[in-house]
């Protein structure tokens, strides 16, 4: 990584450390979106606590000229505001970075490191002296830590207040206080400080035809123009917002012109059960349903999609994964829940899942999720992570193709059914293992009984033990078809001997990785997987790579034992890199573990330092 | 047994309703539940109240839960789809059914298990939602696939058939459901169907949640001496409060009742309930003295029976009423009227860029 200071311009992290509640998510949003409007690629992560005020909380943004998007894993600048976690903030700068404090206050071990350059900046005085009320100076010591920030790197306050204009266009009197507080830091920083710092911004032209969303809107996107009108859930963090944006967005775009009624219905659920029950209800009755949740509520939705499964029915899930187990770290990323979605519920169940990377596939992969339901007639996860969901990506801007129309499947409609002789749910009649679909209300003679239980591929309930094969083995045809409808894997393959193989939001890391080991001299193929079932595409990846490593964030190696489990793969040549430490993976800590494997490798005696 | 076919010839000189359809038409496939189970008069009394009605068989969503109660939507009206979901669940499927579909007729048959164990919460938040939709509750006070264990329904000191007492108090379906502001609260007794056939009519026009809590003596686990949920007990013990008569729209009513003896209900569709009170302090349009009236037999050993509540003007909103949907089906919506198109999400992100 390049270290001189000159090439730090559009090439830097900066973090800042403050305390939940106190506001400063609009201070940071600000700061990054005026980066983004310079034109320079900026990724920004939010580290939150589960709690609703007073625990610590950081911000990183990750500045990237390059359009490196994950963490780098080295922060250059940092905002150290929580004295709670003063201490450890400092010691996380890098050597020949710089700190920003408060200096309203002492701080005694500020000086604790000489490889630093520290800038104190009276941020709560300057607050104190210029606004009242206890509220209105937190919240402004935080605007005016952008001010500091805008003249340090060197930030368009003009550019600033064009975006503070835009957020409170609703209430044009936060704009002029905002300001006055921008600008107090803003000047405070030009004059004690030589502005800008070697690591800054310069205006470029990369981010042209880009916006900056988070995951769980742009999945709420992708539902509304998917077509879904049923909406039940249960709150859980981190997937919330998901629900929140498609009734914000249904409200808008949903109503009807004449009498305002709203052509969706938006049900909040006693529990996840309820929720996955009420998706499973309007699914069966024709409608596009889907619900949102995180790890706890899969656990609780087991029973429901073992019977949607076995019973066939439609139904799309959202799982913004947190990191686990139980109540585990709800506001911390992870990738957690692959095997527990993969084969849900008790039984022979295996389940549709979709991974997103981002969230443009959070769009794109929400819409595809239905007609994968509706055409599979089966559940389809959508396994997102809280880094996706609740943090804003810098994403090419999302396109629809206004000649989509849903893909119902295989229902019968009036006149189908009234040609036929008699109607049998379960049958096989194309041979792709998808039978035909009836729905309630529309002829009698389409009518039949939708159970958990044994049933024949007639439909009736049966204990008998090859009318139960046929059926269960049918389920299994249909998931040889359903491989052949899911996203392929995304494979860039030179024919290298060793790959690399990863699964959502870490793509970023590897990408950033590849080029980092490209330059130390190792060169590797990369294979993203995007769906469950494994296409064949996958098999051949695996099989055509002497070593290949399987980076993901969980502490058991998930998608190895998926990998091994569901294709012929060696399981010897699978290393896995893992990182479950809650926090988003950086490009860093997989080369580092690919190179100490390498390492290992070379000096034979020596057994594995990662993987297994 | 679901796998034997029931002969489907039907007499000539059977009688039609206004649909050309006679009884058989609203049957379902033959009972596998025991010979004398309560259930399977409930059962009868379903085909009787649908054919009456002449309901379209394809527009009748019968769901269930789990149990020998859950079982019976096999058991009539074999023209509407049936959804036997996972165990104390239905109320969920049958509100994302509802969701979906606000145009057809739902009617959910449950068990005392199904609704007041494992089914509590889902059946506390569907009244609350008011979702337009009758649900039967077929109560005998026990667990009968499981043999014999007691239910949340069973009454305190009831004795099991292999001796045991219960010694914990019951969840009464009705007095549930009145605190949480059920518009339609009713309670019969399998083996009087005259009374039951006009209940679940009226039941299936209301427009929001219609319970009718339904005895249903189980003849194989409790239906024993020491019971009180036994066919003999519960012929001894009910006590009917308020005969509830269903006149379909358009249809005069022909019984001439006494002066003061009956009160007539319009409901949305105009069709009428006339309420008929046995006891001429009680009123059937009193929520809190229904409560109270029901709990107070219940002290003394009994079940009051018959249409115990009723919101008069079903002004309570229902679950489409509160969601403010269309008056078409949801899942009927064309795409072109759910997807804002190219143009639009164009506008929708110009405040991500």
């Amino acid at each position: 990584m390049a270290t001189s200071a000159a090439s730090r311009i559009n090439d830097f992290t900066l973090k800042i450390a403050t305390v939940n509640g106190t506001g400063s998510a609009s201070a940071n949003t600000l700061l990054m979106k005026s980066i983004f409007r310079s034109g320079v690629p900026v990724m920004g992560k939010n580290y939150f606590p589960s709690n609703i005020q007073g625990l610590p909380t950081w911000y990183e943004i990750r500045v990237s000229r390059e359009g490196h998007l994950a963490r780098s894993g080295s922060v250059e600048l940092m905002v150290a505001l929580n004295p709670e976690t003063y201490a450890r903030d400092v010691r996380e700068i890098a050597p020949g970075g710089y700190l920003v404090y408060d200096s309203t206050w002492p701080r005694p071990v500020l000086l604790s490191r000489a490889d630093i350059t520290v800038l104190g900046v009276p941020l709560a005085r300057m607050c104190n002296e210029n606004f009242d009320g206890v509220r209105t100076r937190i919240l402004m010591k935080n605007i005016c830590y952008a001010g500091v920030l805008a003249a340090l790197l060197n930030l368009d306050p003009a550019r600033m207040r064009g975006l503070l204009e835009q957020t409170y266009a609703k209430r044009p009197q936060l704009i002029e206080s905002n300001m006055k507080a921008l600008q107090l830091g803003f000047d405070y920083a030009r004059e004690h400080f030589s502005c800008p710092l070697p690591l800054a911004i310069e205006p470029m032209e990369r981010t042209a035809g880009h916006i900056m969303i988070d995951g769980n809107t742009a999945a709420a996107l992708g539902c509304v123009f998917a077509g879904a009108t049923v909406a039940a859930w249960y709150p859980i963090t981190p997937s919330t917002s998901l629900m929140d944006a498609f009734k914000g967005f249904c409200e808008r775009l949903r109503l009807d012109p004449h009498s305002g009624r709203k052509r969706f219905a938006f049900i909040q659920a006693e529990d996840e059960l309820a929720a996955i029950g009420m998706v499973l209800g309007a699914s069966w009755n024709g409608a596009r349903a889907f619900t949102a949740t995180s790890g706890p509520g899969i656990s609780l939705m087991n029973e429901f999609l073992g019977l949607a499964y076995y019973a066939e029915v439609p139904a799309v899930v959202f799982d913004v994964q947190r990191v686990g187990p139980s109540t585990g770290m709800p506001t911390r990323t992870q990738q957690g829940d692959l095997l527990a979605c993969a084969y849900a519920s008790h039984g022979d169940t295996r389940h549709v899942c979709l991974y997103p990377a981002d969230p443009a596939e959070c769009f794109t992969m929400a819409a595809e999720a239905f007609d994968l339901a509706e055409r599979l007639q089966t559940p389809v996860l959508v396994l997102s992570d809280l880094d996706i969901g609740m943090n804003d990506w810098m994403c090419p801007e999302f396109h629809w193709d206004d000649a989509y129309r849903p893909d119902r499947g295989k229902v019968l409609s009036r006149e189908q059914i009234e040609k036929l002789d008699k109607f049998h749910r379960y049958l096989d009649p194309d041979g792709d293992g998808i039978p035909w679909r009836t729905l309630p209300g529309v002829h009698p003679k389409g009518a039949y009984f939708t159970r958990g239980s044994g049933h024949t591929q007639f439909g009736a309930y049966t204990e008998d033990a090859h009318d139960y094969q046929v059926v269960l083995d049918r389920l299994m045809k249909k998931w040889q078809t359903a491989k052949t409808l899911v996203p392929r894997a995304l494979i860039e393959s030179a024919g290298r001997e060793i790959g690399i193989v990863s699964v959502g939001s870490t793509d970023s890391a590897v990408r950033e990785a590849l080029a980092l080991l490209a330059a130390e001299g190792v060169a590797a193929d990369y294979m993203r997987v995007r769906a469950f079932p494994f296409g064949e595409e996958v098999e051949r990846f695996l099989a055509e790579h002497a070593l290949v490593f399987v980076l993901e964030q969980n502490r058991d190696a998930q998608l190895r034992s998926l990998l091994t489990l569901e294709t012929a793969v060696e399981k010897a040549k699978l290393r896995s890199l893992l990182h479950y430490s809650g926090l988003p993976v950086s490009s860093r800590f997989i080369v580092e573990g690919v190179l100490a494997e390498l390492r290992g490798r070379s000096s034979a005696a020596q057994p594995s330092a990662v993987g297994a | 047994m679901t796998f034997i076919a029931k002969p489907k010839l039907t007499h000539p000189s059977l009688p039609q309703n206004a649909l050309g359809l006679t009884r058989r038409a609203y049957e379902g496939a033959l009972s596998t539940l025991c010979a004398g189970c309560g259930h399977d008069s409930i059962t009868a009394a379903i085909v009787e109240a649908c054919w009456r009605l002449s309901l379209e068989p394809q527009n009748l969503v019968k769901l269930s839960g789990i149990g020998c109660s859950s079982k019976t939507t096999a058991y009539f009206v074999s023209g509407a789809h049936g959804f036997n979901a996972v165990h104390g669940r239905m109320p969920s499927i049958a509100t994302g059914a509802n969701a979906a579909n606000r145009r057809l007729t739902y009617l959910g048959v449950s068990g005392d298990g199904d609704t007041l164990s494992i089914g509590l919460g889902q059946f506390c938040h569907a009244i609350r939602r008011n979702l337009d939709m009758l649900y039967l509750i077929e109560n005998n006070g026990v667990y009968g696939l499981t043999k014999g264990q007691f239910s949340a329904s069973a009454d305190l000191g009831t004795r099991a058939k292999k001796g045991e007492t219960n010694l914990q108090p019951p969840i009464d379906p009705v007095l549930l459901a009145l605190d949480l502001g059920a518009t339609f609260v009713a309670r019969g007794f399998s083996g009087d169907k005259r009374q039951l056939v006009p209940l679940i009519e009226a039941g299936l026009k209301h427009r929001g949640f219609a319970l009718i809590d339904v005895l249903s003596p189980c003849v194989t686990f409790n239906d024993h001496e020491g019971s009180t949920k036994s066919y003999a007990y519960t012929r001894e013990h009910y006590e009917p409060a308020v005969f509830a008569d269903f006149v379909p729209r358009e249809a005069p009513i022909l019984v001439d009742y006494a002066p003061g003896e009956a009160r007539e209900v319009a409901l949305h569709d105009g069709s009428r309930i006339v309420l008929r009170k046995t006891d001429s302090d009680y009123d059937p349009t009193d929520r809190a003295a229904a409560g109270a009236a029901v709990q107070s037999r219940m002290n003394s050993g009994e079940y009051l029976t018959g249409l115990i509540y009723l919101d008069p003007s079903e002004a309570r909103a229902e679950f489409h009423q509160v969601n403010a949907t269309p008056d078409e089906p949801l899942n009927a919506l064309p795409y072109e009227q759910l997807s804002p198109g190219a143009q639009g999400l164009r506008k929708i992100l110009s405040r991500y860029r």
